[in-house]
């Protein structure tokens, strides 16, 4: 009966250890108790002995990498078995010059695995990494050939929490939260994928990015004679309706696809390991339906006309209405606009979509009287609040990002050049 | 009896047409016995049976309706579907049930005999045999714990000549299963078991004997199936000599001749009488034909009786 | 509050059947020398002399007569309670236990109840060898129609043997030989203990212990061990084989997350199997955090030598050593 060899586990808090040094070749007969390798621990080497007799295969298993402690090394073929190859021991990570007790990788991705195939794992460790979204491959197993068990995942939520933020903090419980109201007082419905994003990514957000605002105010009086005179030149298709029908928010997003190639200082997404500078500039539109609402990106708005962005607006508008958007159509973006001035609202502070840096709220247009060389004006103002992530954009990019969306807001003919 | 042998052939023709599920074990040609022992009995008295059982049941009061219902598995049958021919029981007429296992009924009765002499009653248990089980352990065990114990037990053996296909002569070491009573201090007498008069007269010496507490008795009728074992008995162990010539000892015209050469019934009665047994087998084929089948939901039903308690299905 | 009174688990086990003859004329008892003997392992004791011969019966050397017998006078209306000698003589019996009193209420169509009630000594550790020394628990726990239960303590020994004369069904009591002579709390008055209901004797955290018999003080002796290690075991006392008492058992599993069985029948296709089998199916499955462990009897006859005897099944440094394991995450 083949013999496993493993990487025992020789001091308390060890999780992986490194092999200093093999004593025996892969093919050599060995004899039980024989010395086969020595691990390295942070005390002193220790020499570990063969458990059983026969020719030894040894694995993937090179001396220095950093090997999860339990992990099969090699394998003992007795007499008169065959005593085939032994391919096993994962790759190890990267070797380093002094031996290491941390786990793999700590910048694991946070993107849950429902079965991460071949990884050893307890049904209690599998089932709290698929609750907290913890991928199973990025956590080292301490139990036997390299099983993980539930006490890993806190080891493994422990090491990440010194580079990147933990996710989500939970709020109130739900049965806490049914008790303040009198039953039969309010109905339920169940959270569908769309509000658990939006729940779960906004909750992200307001933890992880360190916002500030920034608020102007627009005359967009020109902006709107514009708008009129460019729809009435709008031709009929062939089964009668206008070519472009453009909005107010059309021309935002222009305006501030512009405005973010002017200041590019302000196009910018925050990484652990550095500033991510784009190069177009991608701007995600809020889109409220039914229950909800989405984002969809104008890809390279700054290049598209008008009318085009128009256009697809509309058909993104539709297609999230419908349900229908893509992966493709909303991942990414590199700003973001949001609009609330249809319903009236003067102004308000939106919350960063990761992974951008900024957002755009914009207000309702309202007429009134403005001081012009000291005689009151009737003018019609629109305010626009800048939400912008410190990490990536400090205050005075942000107001120069503004200042630049508000000149070409204002005198429209601006976005020509 | 003619009930008894007109059900028999009944349950064949059953059977044959594919109406009922499993073999059965036909007791043509043994009727005298079964109504012989039990035309005495009370419902109080306890009958255990065998796998042969279809007559003892018949003879203990059971109507033959719900025997019939029981054979094609339905709700309405004795056992409710769940035992068939050989556990065929009827426990509202003393029958505790016919045993698919040779020898089981054996302790059975005596235990029954046991539970009446502990409340000091008047009852009796009857347990019937076949030569087959009279070599089974439990047969020696039973008989001397009954003898030990003075237990008013009454152990009919219906020795047909053949366990399955061994007859007794290759099977037994003494002739007469009744030799063995003495074994175990006990009468053990030898009667035609073809004879329902003679049946019946040793039957009622034993019963006395044992409702005077005075113990238990063992009865041999000598008898004969004519039909095989079960269904698919060849009768490669047998010649055709034999059968006929225990044919010629049928039972049922032995009797009716009796009854009429002492002027007991007239042909036409015995007629009208035979005429009521096919219209009383009639009725209970369609009678079983009409019952119910269970559903697999009740599958669980009968195994313990807290059991059935908690699923609501308590009898 | 019944008075705090200490008998043997034996005394217990009188006590019941003297209650229960008291109380229902329809008890009495069958068994190879129960009568004057006082019984092989003086349960029965001076029983005959108090109830007289009609209900302390001794019956000849036949298992299978005498079992059957009983069987017979429970369809009867009786209410017998039948003493195997050894639990390994009940095999001779088999015929009337299973395919008679487990079967005969169902194959009747539910028109029949076997209140019967068969006792029987079980279990090594006096030397008596293959033949005398059997757990045979799982073997008739595996019969549908019938019930098995065994105690570990006087006080259950007592309250599951009145729970077992008052059922309506047929019932085996196994009585581990070892246990006769331990002491115990025991109310005075008649009481039952709940038959398909099993305990936790010792709560705890870090594992759970489900064990039967004579291994219920095995596993808390090896529990006291590891709580000076800083290991906190729970031990549930099965008590009831066949029902088992699934929910006590999920419910522990699911706080402790690890889960050893620990009994002294052969291990393979043995209790321990399903048990382990029946948290896998079940919601505890997703709480487990490490294999389900099974310590049971070995897969040889029980030896004549003391030595190899003790070998054969589990013991407390074996329990420790094998929970030590769990706990660490070595298994």
């Amino acid at each position: 009966m083949a013999v496993e060899v493993i990487l025992p586990k020789v001091d308390m808090d060890m999780s992986t250890g490194t092999i200093s040094v093999w004593h025996v070749k892969d093919g050599d007969t060995v004899k039980k108790g024989q010395a086969l390798f020595d691990i390295e621990t942070d005390k002193a080497a220790m020499e570990i002995e063969s458990p059983g007799e026969g020719i030894i295969r040894i694995g993937n298993a090179p001396v220095k990498a950093i090997i999860p402690i339990g992990t099969v090394v090699a394998m003992i073929y007795a007499a008169g078995e065959e005593a085939k190859a032994f391919s096993g021991a994962a790759a190890p990570a990267a070797p380093v010059s002094a031996p290491v007790a941390a786990p793999v990788p700590a910048n694991a991705e946070v993107a849950p695995s429902s079965s991460s195939g071949g990884v050893r794992a307890t049904p209690l460790a599998r089932r709290l990494a698929r609750q907290q979204g913890i991928s199973l491959a990025a956590v080292a197993g301490s139990g036997p050939r390299g099983r993980i068990v539930s006490a890993d995942l806190a080891n493994a939520k422990a090491a990440k929490s010194a580079t990147a933020p933990t996710p989500l903090a939970i709020g109130m419980d739900g049965d806490a939260v049914r008790a303040l109201y009198t039953p039969g007082s309010y109905s339920i419905t169940p959270l569908d994928g769309m509000r658990r994003t939006i729940a779960q990514r906004l909750v992200q957000s307001k933890q992880t990015v360190p916002h500030f605002y920034l608020t102007a105010t627009c005359v967009i009086d020109q902006l709107l004679a514009v708008r009129e005179r460019l729809n009435g030149h709008a031709p009929k298709l062939a089964d009668k309706t206008p070519a472009w029908k453009l909005s107010v928010n059309d021309f935002v997003i222009k305006a501030l696809a512009l405005a973010l190639q002017r200041v590019s200082a302000a196009n910018v997404t925050f990484t652990d390991e550095g500033i991510l500078q784009h190069t177009v500039s991608d701007v995600g539109v809020a889109v409220s339906v039914d229950g909800g609402l989405f984002t969809p990106v104008i890809r390279a708005a700054e290049t598209k006309s008008l009318s085009q962005i128009s256009m697809e607006m509309k058909a993104l508008a539709a297609k999230a209405r419908a349900r229908k958007l893509q992966p493709a159509d909303y991942q990414g973006g590199t700003t973001a606009v949001s609009n609330l001035g249809m319903f009236g609202v003067e102004q308000f502070n939106a919350i960063i979509n990761p992974p951008h840096a900024t957002i755009l709220a914009v207000g309702a247009g309202i007429e009134g009287f403005v001081p012009v060389n000291k005689l009151p004006v009737l003018k019609t103002q629109m305010k626009v609040t800048l939400s912008c992530d410190h990490r990536a954009v400090d205050g005075a990019v942000g107001a120069e990002l503004l200042a630049a969306f508000k000149t070409l807001i204002e005198d429209p003919a601006l976005m020509l050049v | 009896m003619y009930l008894i042998r007109r059900f028999e052939e009944m349950a064949e023709e059953s059977y044959v047409r594919g109406l009922t599920h499993g073999t059965m074990h036909l007791s043509v040609g043994q009727e005298a016995s079964a109504v012989g022992i039990c035309m005495d009995l009370s419902n109080a008295d306890y009958i255990t049976s065998t796998h042969r059982g279809h007559g003892h049941c018949i003879g203990k009061g059971a109507d033959v309706k719900f025997m019939f219902a029981e054979f094609f598995g339905k709700e309405e049958g004795y056992c409710a579907g769940r035992g068939g021919s050989m556990h065929i029981a009827d426990p509202s007429t003393g029958n505790l049930g016919a045993n698919g296992i040779v020898g089981g009924g054996l302790p059975l009765a005596t235990g029954a005999a046991l539970a009446i002499k502990q409340r000091k009653g008047k009852d009796v248990a009857v347990c019937f045999f076949g030569d087959g089980a009279s070599n089974e352990g439990a047969f020696h065990e039973s008989l001397n714990f009954a003898a030990v114990w003075k237990l008013p037990v009454i152990f009919v053996c219906e020795n047909n000549q053949y366990g399955m296909s061994v007859s007794t002569e290759r099977s037994m070491a003494v002739k007469d299963v009744a030799t063995r009573a003495v074994a175990y201090s006990m009468p053990g007498v030898i009667v035609d078991g073809n004879s329902v008069a003679d049946v019946n007269e040793a039957m009622m010496t034993a019963a006395e004997r044992a409702r005077n507490g005075e113990g238990p008795s063992l009865i041999e009728c000598k008898t004969y199936r004519t039909k095989g074992h079960s269904r698919s008995d060849r009768n490669r162990y047998r010649s055709k000599e034999e059968i006929e010539t225990w044919k010629a000892k049928d039972p049922i015209p032995m009797f009716e001749t009796e009854l009429e050469a002492h002027g007991v019934a007239s042909r036409s009665e015995i007629e009208a009488l035979q005429a009521d047994v096919e219209k009383e087998i009639q009725a209970a084929f369609e009678f079983a034909t009409a019952g119910t089948n269970p559903t697999p939901d009740s599958l669980l039903r009968g195994v313990t009786t807290t059991g059935d308690i908690e699923l609501g299905a308590s009898t | 509050m019944s008075e705090v009174r200490e008998l043997s688990f034996s005394a217990a086990i009188q006590e019941a059947l003297a209650q229960a003859m008291e109380a229902d004329e329809r008890v009495f008892l069958m068994g190879e020398d129960i009568g004057v003997y006082g019984g092989a392992f003086q349960v029965t004791g001076d029983l005959v002399h108090r109830f007289g011969e009609d209900r302390v019966r001794d019956t000849p050397i036949a298992e299978l007569g005498g079992a059957g017998i009983a069987v017979g006078a429970a369809v009867a209306g009786a209410r017998p309670v039948y003493e195997f000698q050894f639990s390994d003589f009940a095999l001779l019996a088999s015929e009337q236990i299973i395919n008679q009193a487990a079967k005969m209420r169902f194959m009747l169509g539910g028109k029949v109840s076997v209140p019967v009630v068969f006792r029987m000594p079980c279990g090594s550790g006096t030397g008596a060898a293959a033949q005398h020394s059997q757990s045979l628990e799982a073997m008739f726990g595996h019969v549908p129609g019938l019930k098995v239960v065994e105690a570990s303590t006087p006080e259950d020994a007592k309250g599951l043997l009145l729970a077992a004369i008052e059922d309506p069904d047929p019932v085996l009591v196994f009585e581990h030989k070892l246990l006769y002579k331990v002491k115990g709390h025991v109310p005075a008055e008649m009481y039952r203990t709940p038959i398909g209901k099993a305990v936790v004797r010792r709560p705890g955290k870090d594992a759970t212990v489900v064990a039967l018999g004579i291994m219920v003080s095995k596993s808390l002796e090896a529990a006291e061990i590891l709580a000076g290690e800083g290991i906190d075991i729970e031990v549930i006392d099965l008590r009831s084989i066949r029902p088992i008492d699934t929910a006590t058992i999920f419910e522990s599993v699911k706080k402790t997350t690890r889960l050893a069985c620990v009994y002294e029948g052969v291990k393979t296709l043995g209790i321990g199997a399903e048990i382990s089998a029946l948290v896998a199916e079940s919601e505890a499955f997703d709480y487990l955090d490490a294999p389900i462990l099974r310590l049971g009897g070995a897969e040889s006859p029980i030896p004549y030598s003391p030595i190899l005897e003790k070998a054969a099944v589990p013991q407390t440094d074996g329990i420790v050593a094998a929970l030590r394991d769990l706990v660490k995450g070595r298994t």
